[in-house]
């Protein structure tokens, strides 16, 4: 027994990658192989599936295509215009999180400090809070016109309800004893808001804000494949419209990107 | 006693919530009729609900429904055979499951339904794009809830099992699919839910099949009292799917 565990083995060299690594590696070249195959086959329709080179093109282009003029004081700037619609679709997305994060936060403090106004009110935005928005966007168009503020109201009411339940959830569970410390202390309201609810259900918030940012997102960018001249979803039908195949998958490439990278910085912002 | 404290806590509060819901929609159709709100952007609150009738009528609004329902019924079956089977699928393989289960999550997080284009120029502006749509957007919820349950069955229940040497598939059909039965309902309610929304969403953006459609044409005629009409049914449909789900996962939950 003493002699086995004084043997010394040879230090087994750890694998250059890991089998998980390697898994994850093995399954993009499958579907980059596949994917290329049916490209190439024309089993689909022609340039329904285009080859990934072609797709890798269109995104280059997009990226770095400089064909609009920006004035900029005495200079003229000229960009790629994806970056002028990406804007566009940015600041409506802000504007929809700005508005509709705030009144969600307003409204579901109140609910949740008030039980008397939750139950009256509570099961309304509870149930309401999943159907479909966009068929809202007709009336949003009669209220707010045809250009961004239509858009950003669909944003505004997406975002509203997950903003207001997790907020409202989120005062109910927060520890009795930190409201009844404030209470002690004679706080006003507006201290009791920010010194003790907010601190308090800090996670909550960032969780509901991280759903209200994703379906905002939706809101917005379907408002915009609906009716608009400028924005991402913009682009997206019209890449449609004119058969750009390469093009659309290379603006749903990018979009995805940042929408799943907006996503993990909200989500890493609540596990700090 | 206990039930004038239940009467105070719970019906009260709902009736106020109906009475002010009420007096909104009085106040509503009395701003209109002074000319604060102009009737041209928001009809009369009664002229919505005498249209009620008209587009039940008129519009064929039970076959609309039908046809979103067998559009989210299609979406649904499909999504609880693919979704539990690759649930099932990444938790017998493990590693399989470690080198895809982010790449899942992120998927979730992102917004599928704007692919409807893509779907648009593979399946043609028909009932499968819609589907489609509605399946490939719901299905990551699915997924994870089926794993999320499968690896959270309690260990000393699979201990059992093994006591009784049960074959795996045994395992499987007596201990671990009852014990996650709950959670992959919670999966496939949640995909039910992501699936209806995103069916009725395209409906009304490609101007296709049921309710959706019915609103935008509505929208598109510039029928007011129609349209608002129309989304109100649309908001019953969905509450009512909503609430039966939900009546479904507390009979499944265990006490």
């Amino acid at each position: 027994m003493a002699e086995t565990s004084l043997t010394r083995t040879a230090p087994v060299a750890a694998p250059w990658l890991s089998p998980v690594t390697r898994l994850r590696i093995v399954i993009i070249v499958t579907i980059v192989a596949v994917w290329e195959a049916v490209a190439a086959s024309g089993l689909l329709f022609r340039d329904v599936v285009p080859s990934l080179v072609v797709i890798g093109g269109a995104l280059v282009n997009i990226l770095t295509h400089v064909d609009f003029k920006v004035p900029v004081d005495s200079f003229e700037l000229w960009i790629p215009e994806f970056y002028r619609h990406l804007w566009v679709t940015i600041s409506e997305v802000a504007t929809a999180m700005v508005f509709g994060g705030l009144a969600g936060l307003v409204v579901g403090l109140t609910l949740g400090t008030n039980p008397f106004l939750a139950n009256a009110f509570e099961r309304f935005l509870y149930y309401l809070g999943p159907t479909p928005k966009i068929i809202f966007f007709p009336i949003m168009i009669m209220w707010f016109g045809v250009g961004p503020g239509s858009k950003i109201a669909m944003g505004t009411i997406s975002c509203f309800f997950p903003v207001v339940l997790s907020a409202a959830a989120g005062v109910r569970q927060i520890d009795s004893v930190l409201i009844r410390v404030g209470r002690s202390f004679r706080v006003n309201t507006w201290q009791m808001v920010t010194k003790i609810y907010l601190p308090a259900m800090r996670e909550p918030i960032i969780n509901g804000v991280r759903l209200g940012l994703g379906v905002a997102v939706i809101g917005t960018l379907l408002a915009e494949t609906k009716l608009s001249n400028r924005g991402v979803g913009f682009l997206i039908i019209n890449a449609y419209s004119t058969f750009d195949m390469p093009r659309m998958y290379a603006l749903l490439i990018v979009l995805f990107v940042v929408a799943i990278g907006a996503n993990a910085l909200v989500g890493r912002a609540s596990r700090r | 006693m206990i039930s004038r404290t239940l009467f105070r806590q719970q019906i009260v509060p709902i009736v106020f919530g109906i009475v002010c819901l009420a007096a909104l929609i009085a106040l509503i159709e009395f701003l209109i009729w002074i000319g604060v709100i102009n009737r041209f952007i928001v009809p009369y609150p009664s002229e919505i609900i005498g249209s009620f009738k008209r587009i039940i009528v008129e519009e064929d609004v039970l076959d609309r429904f039908l046809l979103t329902a067998g559009e989210a019924l299609a979406a649904s079956l499909m999504l609880t055979v693919v979704g539990i089977s690759l649930g099932v699928l990444l938790h017998r393989m493990h590693l399989l499951r470690l080198a895809t289960e982010t790449w899942i999550a992120a998927v979730a997080s992102a917004p599928l339904v704007l692919m409807y284009p893509l779907f648009l120029v593979i399946y043609g502006r028909s009932a499968l794009t819609i589907i489609m749509i509605g399946f490939v957007a719901a299905l990551p919820p699915v997924i994870l809830k089926t794993l999320e349950g499968l690896s959270g069955t309690r260990k000393v229940l699979i201990d059992v099992g093994r006591s009784f040497n049960l074959t795996p598939s045994q395992l499987y059909w007596k201990i671990l699919f009852p014990a996650a039965l709950p959670n992959i309902f919670v999966g496939v309610r949640l995909g039910m839910i992501f699936a209806l929304i995103n069916i009725v969403g395209v409906e009304f953006l490609i101007n296709f099949g049921g309710l959706g459609q019915l609103v935008n044409e509505l929208a598109e005629r510039y029928d007011l009292p129609g349209t608002y009409a129309a989304i109100c049914f649309v908001i019953l449909v969905s509450v009512v799917f909503f609430i039966v789900t939900e009546r479904a996962e507390r009979w499944l939950r265990p006490v």
